[in-house]
């Protein structure tokens, strides 16, 4: 219900700027941007288009749409795409824009309550969760027409059984990111095993820097920290397993994880619970830190231009040759139909022409530390770092979502959380650590499987 | 209270005991400068400016620009600017949250003013049987923790169609600090003098009358202090708006402040610019009013 | 505005049995309503909450019998949610911190700043200011300060990168950095509901204390504080809610984990969110209503014993 942010579910957002801080349950539409984005402040503050109130008021030429999108750039982006949407078809969408970690917080009363036809959210499990509860409308035709355009991977994410419950707009990867000129001054070489990765946590000990980022003040962040280690040292398969709940926490395989977790700790910035992600992406920017486990976001810490242009990545090396790497977090994020649409026919029209390469297109546009999920998607505007991310997600041989878009959101933000936390506090005690997991896991995956 | 008998109506209103001692000329008897004297000086200066402190941190750290301790730190001289404001106040769209916010806070604070001292009249004038069960009702209620009610009253609210409405948020106010007021309210109307209903009563006043007329006009300390206490609290609290409004443009500035502090929770500077710009309004009705605040807490009678 | 004009008949008393039916009616709609919106906004919901409490319900449609689980949510909470007894500790901490020390502190800013003193409305506003701020807006405040990597404190205290104190996330240090904000509140709180009771207090009383050679210690414990003994009470029982209800702050700062659980934050990030264990939540409110209620009534007891005085 109701009520406040905090931290699993929101989101690694892939857009804006923002995503959750402390704490934050509202939202300034977006905008208060100002300061870091000062020239794309009028964009926010327009309300004429976000006075939706709920649900209401759609005509038969017009639908509506609930967004997250309430930072600057995603919102930005978001309005340019629904623009292009009405001009196209005349119809009219209205918006009512939250910032994200509200509308993650509220998403239950909000499809219980008023919702508007449409909505922004997640793909994978933490979409069939909420499908799984009746608030879904079932969108297969409009794949019917869509579906040509995207890959089986995208299918299946978008998907509940045989019902297709959300379109994706864009993805992006999470991965190892650093500057560029940093490594090029200090002869630093991009690793691809574990013993090359903690010779180069070594030597950026000793030439002064943090090896690695880290602040899970939210508590998300480090789920990308664990989400990678698992898939490099027990595989894709046991990861997705371990997320539905299929497997125990307490096993040696997971236990093996913090383990290793623990090993490389001492790489990581110190005290990371106490830090935000935008925190630790600054100490990247500043150089004081020489790698960065995340989303591709993080790119919206970095000033466009040079700065930008010197961000670059590495998928994370592989721990286990007989596992590899080919397993990333590539997290998708898209638009769903709720189950009672005022108006139906131009909801689904809305979510076809989402579906389409040219809405992707205007939304990467203005908010480019995504991917388009379209398969034809113009990539000639891409950034170098969009094109190798893009690569990156092509090549993956198998794409997790991130921990709480995998598994259940109550085991993610009341369980997971909270014991990766004690985890990043004392690492020693990896025996509470997996129990506190198991006892977790034991009490929410009860009665379904 | 023990110490009250009788109230005049005068006293009460224009301060002339707490207050106005402080101010009175010619009061100030026989201080001299004693080491003591110095000593408690000292350590009051200190005391308030330790308190004063963060805020006026933050008021600093709102004037400078971001580029500027992003290089130098905070702990630094220079780097002035206004535009932290300027950003703060367009990009926010602060105009419509404060709107908002007055929506929800002046029915809100009126209402429960209005209710509180008719039921504080009631049980404070009257013998009654259920007086005490009465009181008990309304004080503990205000007691309890939000977070307790809150998934049956958005049952309710979605039930009943308010969800999302600013009625959901007002109402909630409205009952949750009922309990306070009524307690305070009552406690003050029972050091009024009795006569003063009766009085009434024998002019052939019902009791509406006397409510209005006559034990009202002489609560207007507690109910000045009262407003005040409830301006803040209504104005501060961002737990109902959020939990009952489900559209963005409705929030009120204090919860719409949240998002100020995730999108730019690196640009400590342009948070602390809306940080400011929220708590302005506070504090404005708190040292606008201050007197009646502490004239009219007093729960007991004034002996001037 | 006068909506009833009694015919002029002489009354004593104030029973309700002088009074005529029609001021009977009014007098029930003053105090009937307001009742009937604080029993429909607050008790019905409380009363459902617990009832809650013994199911695994997920706030979505609405319960089922099949989410009666009886009282596993209980046990769970005790035996296999570690979080719990953390937030007890911290809510009790709170507790002890409020009694010690924020609430005298404040109490004695109050007698202090009782008597004429110059400038004495700078002190008062100064400790007053952080009460009208949120604590939404203290805990940004605060931050600014505690900041591990940006904020003054460590720079004051001129500690390296790697040796600086991580105020908010270390979990060992956090709960303490959250109870000095909350008592920079909370002193200006009770120093103001005191100064409001000095106010009321017969300065003629103090005088003669004073006359008498009363030291000023011994005529504020022996004078002045008896008669305070409705304002103690308003204190006691301030300190004693707030502490249980400690919530914004720590929410505000890291949605209650890592050290700064209290039960409030524990309820609401239960029942909130994508996790919707309202069933869960519920039995962790219900425990916090428990203990609230124990102090609400030792406190009505006590109103009760005042009124029959």
């Amino acid at each position: 219900m109701p009520t406040r942010p905090r931290s699993t579910d929101k989101l690694y957002l892939p857009s804006s700027g923002l995503r959750t801080p402390v704490a934050r349950r509202s939202v300034l539409h977006g905008a208060m941007g100002a300061g870091a984005v000062g020239a794309l402040a009028a964009c926010g503050g327009d309300d004429a288009a976000t006075d939706s109130a709920s649900g209401g008021s759609a005509g038969a030429g017009a639908t509506s749409l609930g967004s997250n999108k309430g930072d600057e750039v995603p919102r930005a982006a978001e309005d340019a795409m629904l623009a292009a949407f009405t001009e196209a078809t005349g119809i009219e969408v209205e918006a009512n824009v939250q910032d994200n970690e509200t509308f993650q917080e509220n998403i239950n009363s909000y499809l219980q309550g008023t919702p508007q036809d449409t909505f922004t959210w997640f793909a994978g499990f933490r979409a069939r969760f909420f499908d799984d509860q009746g608030f879904i409308g079932d969108i297969t035709d409009v794949w019917d027409e869509i579906g040509d355009g995207f890959t089986d991977g995208f299918r299946e994410a978008s998907a509940n059984g045989d019902k297709q419950i959300l379109v994706p707009l864009y993805n992006y990867p999470w991965a190892m990111f650093y500057r560029k000129s940093l490594f090029e001054e200090n002869g630093y070489e991009i690793p691809e095993d574990r013993e090359a990765f903690v010779a180069l946590c070594e030597q950026m000990q000793g030439d002064g820097l943090n090896p690695i980022a880290l602040g899970d003040a939210d508590g998300w962040p480090a789920m990308g920290t664990f989400d990678i280690l698992n898939m490099r040292l027990n595989g894709y398969d046991f990861h997705i397993d371990l997320m539905a709940g299929d497997i125990d926490w307490d096993t040696a395989e997971v236990r093996r994880v913090f383990e290793e977790w623990a090993t490389l700790l001492p790489f990581h910035q110190p005290d990371p619970v106490g830090r935000t992600w935008q925190d630790a992406a600054a100490s990247l920017l500043q150089r004081e830190s020489g790698m960065y486990l995340l989303g591709m976001f993080v790119g919206e810490q970095f000033p466009e231009g040079e700065d930008r242009d010197d961000l670059d990545f590495f998928n994370f090396p592989e721990l286990d040759s007989s596992i590899g790497s080919g397993a990333i977090d590539a997290p998708i994020d898209g638009y769903m139909m709720t189950a009672n649409p005022e108006n139906e026919e131009a909801a689904k029209e809305l979510l076809a022409f989402i579906g389409s390469a040219e809405a992707g297109d205007i939304y990467i546009a203005t908010n480019p530390t995504n991917i388009a999920a379209h398969n034809d998607a113009d990539t000639s505007a891409y950034s170098e770092l969009q094109l190798k991310a893009a690569e990156l997600i092509g090549n993956a041989e198998n794409i997790a979502q991130f921990l709480d878009r995998d598994t259940r959101p109550d085991f993610a933000s009341t369980v997971v959380i909270p014991t990766l936390q004690t985890f990043l506090q004392n690492p020693d005690d990896i025996d509470r650590v997996v129990s506190d997991l198991q006892a977790g896991k034991e009490r929410l995956f009860t009665g379904e499987a | 209270m023990s110490t009250s008998t009788d109230l005049d109506r005068s006293s009460g209103t224009t301060g002339d005991s707490g207050t106005g001692r402080r101010g009175g000329a010619g009061q100030r008897p026989r201080r001299r400068v004693t080491p003591g004297r110095v000593v408690l000086y000292v350590a009051l200066v200190v005391v308030s400016l330790a308190w004063l402190f963060p805020v006026l941190w933050a008021v600093m750290t709102s004037f400078r620009s971001y580029e500027f301790t992003a290089v130098n730190g905070y702990v630094s001289w220079g780097g002035f600017t206004l535009d932290n404001y300027v950003d703060a106040w367009t990009g926010g769209n602060f105009a419509r949250y404060f709107l908002n916010t007055l929506i929800i806070t002046v029915p809100a604070v009126l209402a429960t003013l209005a209710l509180a001292s008719m039921a504080a009249f009631v049980l404070a004038r009257f013998s009654w049987k259920l007086n005490i069960a009465m009181l008990i009702f309304f004080t503990a209620a205000n007691l309890l923790p939000q977070q307790a009610l809150l998934v049956p009253l958005y049952r309710f609210y979605l039930y009943v169609g308010l969800y999302d409405t600013y009625w959901a948020v007002i109402i909630t106010h409205i009952a949750f600090q009922m309990g306070f007021c009524t307690f305070v309210l009552s406690n003050y109307m029972k050091t009024l003098p009795k006569e003063l209903g009766e009085a009434a009563f024998v002019d052939g006043a019902g009791v509406w009358r006397q409510y209005w007329q006559v034990v009202l006009p002489l609560c207007r300390p507690p109910l000045a202090a009262l407003a005040t206490l409830q301006v803040t609290w209504v104005y501060n609290d961002f737990f109902w708006a959020v939990a009952f409004l489900s559209t963005g443009d409705k929030f009120p500035v204090t919860s719409a402040l949240q998002n100020l502090r995730g999108q730019f929770f690196i640009d400590y500077n342009l948070v602390s610019a809306g940080s400011v710009i929220v708590a302005i309004p506070t504090l404005v009705v708190f040292f606008a009013l201050q007197r009646h605040f502490v004239s009219g807490l007093t729960l007991g009678a004034n002996k001037g | 505005m006068a909506t009833t004009t009694a015919p002029p008949r002489p009354r004593k008393g104030r029973g309700l049995q002088l009074l005529t039916r029609r001021d009977k009616t009014v007098l029930t709609l003053m105090v009937g309503l307001p009742a009937l919106l604080v029993g429909a906004v607050v008790w019905v919901p409380v009363v459902l909450t617990v009832v809650l409490s013994f199911t695994s319900w997920n706030g979505i449609g609405l319960p089922a019998a099949s989410d009666w689980v009886g009282t596993q949510n209980f046990v769970d909470i005790t035996t296999n949610y570690p979080p719990f007894w953390i937030a007890i500790r911290n809510n009790a901490l709170w507790l002890v911190v409020f009694f010690l020390i924020a609430t005298p502190l404040g109490m004695l800013m109050a007698v202090l700043l009782d008597r004429e003193l110059k400038g004495s409305w700078f002190y008062r506003s100064a400790l007053y200011m952080p009460v009208v701020l949120s604590l939404a807006l203290a805990g940004f405040i605060w931050q600014l300060i505690y900041s591990r990597d940006q904020g003054l404190l460590n720079r004051v205290l001129g500690l390296e990168s790697a040796d600086r104190i991580d105020w908010y996330g270390d979990p060992d240090i956090n709960i303490w950095a959250v109870l000095v904000i909350a008592s920079w509140r909370h002193v200006g709180y009770i120093m103001l509901l005191y100064l409001a009771g000095l106010k009321s207090v017969d300065p003629a009383l103090k005088e003669a204390a004073s006359v008498d050679g009363a030291s000023e210690v011994r005529t504020f414990f022996s004078v002045v504080f008896p008669t305070m003994a409705p304002i103690n009470v308003v204190v006691l029982v301030i300190t004693v809610i707030e502490s249980l209800r400690a919530f914004d702050l720590v929410w505000v700062i890291n949605g209650g984990r890592n050290g700064l659980e209290v039960i409030g934050a524990l309820i609401l990030s239960n029942i909130a969110g994508e996790a919707s264990l309202v069933g869960f939540g519920s039995a962790l409110a219900t425990i916090l209503i428990l203990v609230s209620l124990v102090f609400i009534v030792i406190y009505m007891v006590n109103i009760l014993r005042e009124e029959k005085r």
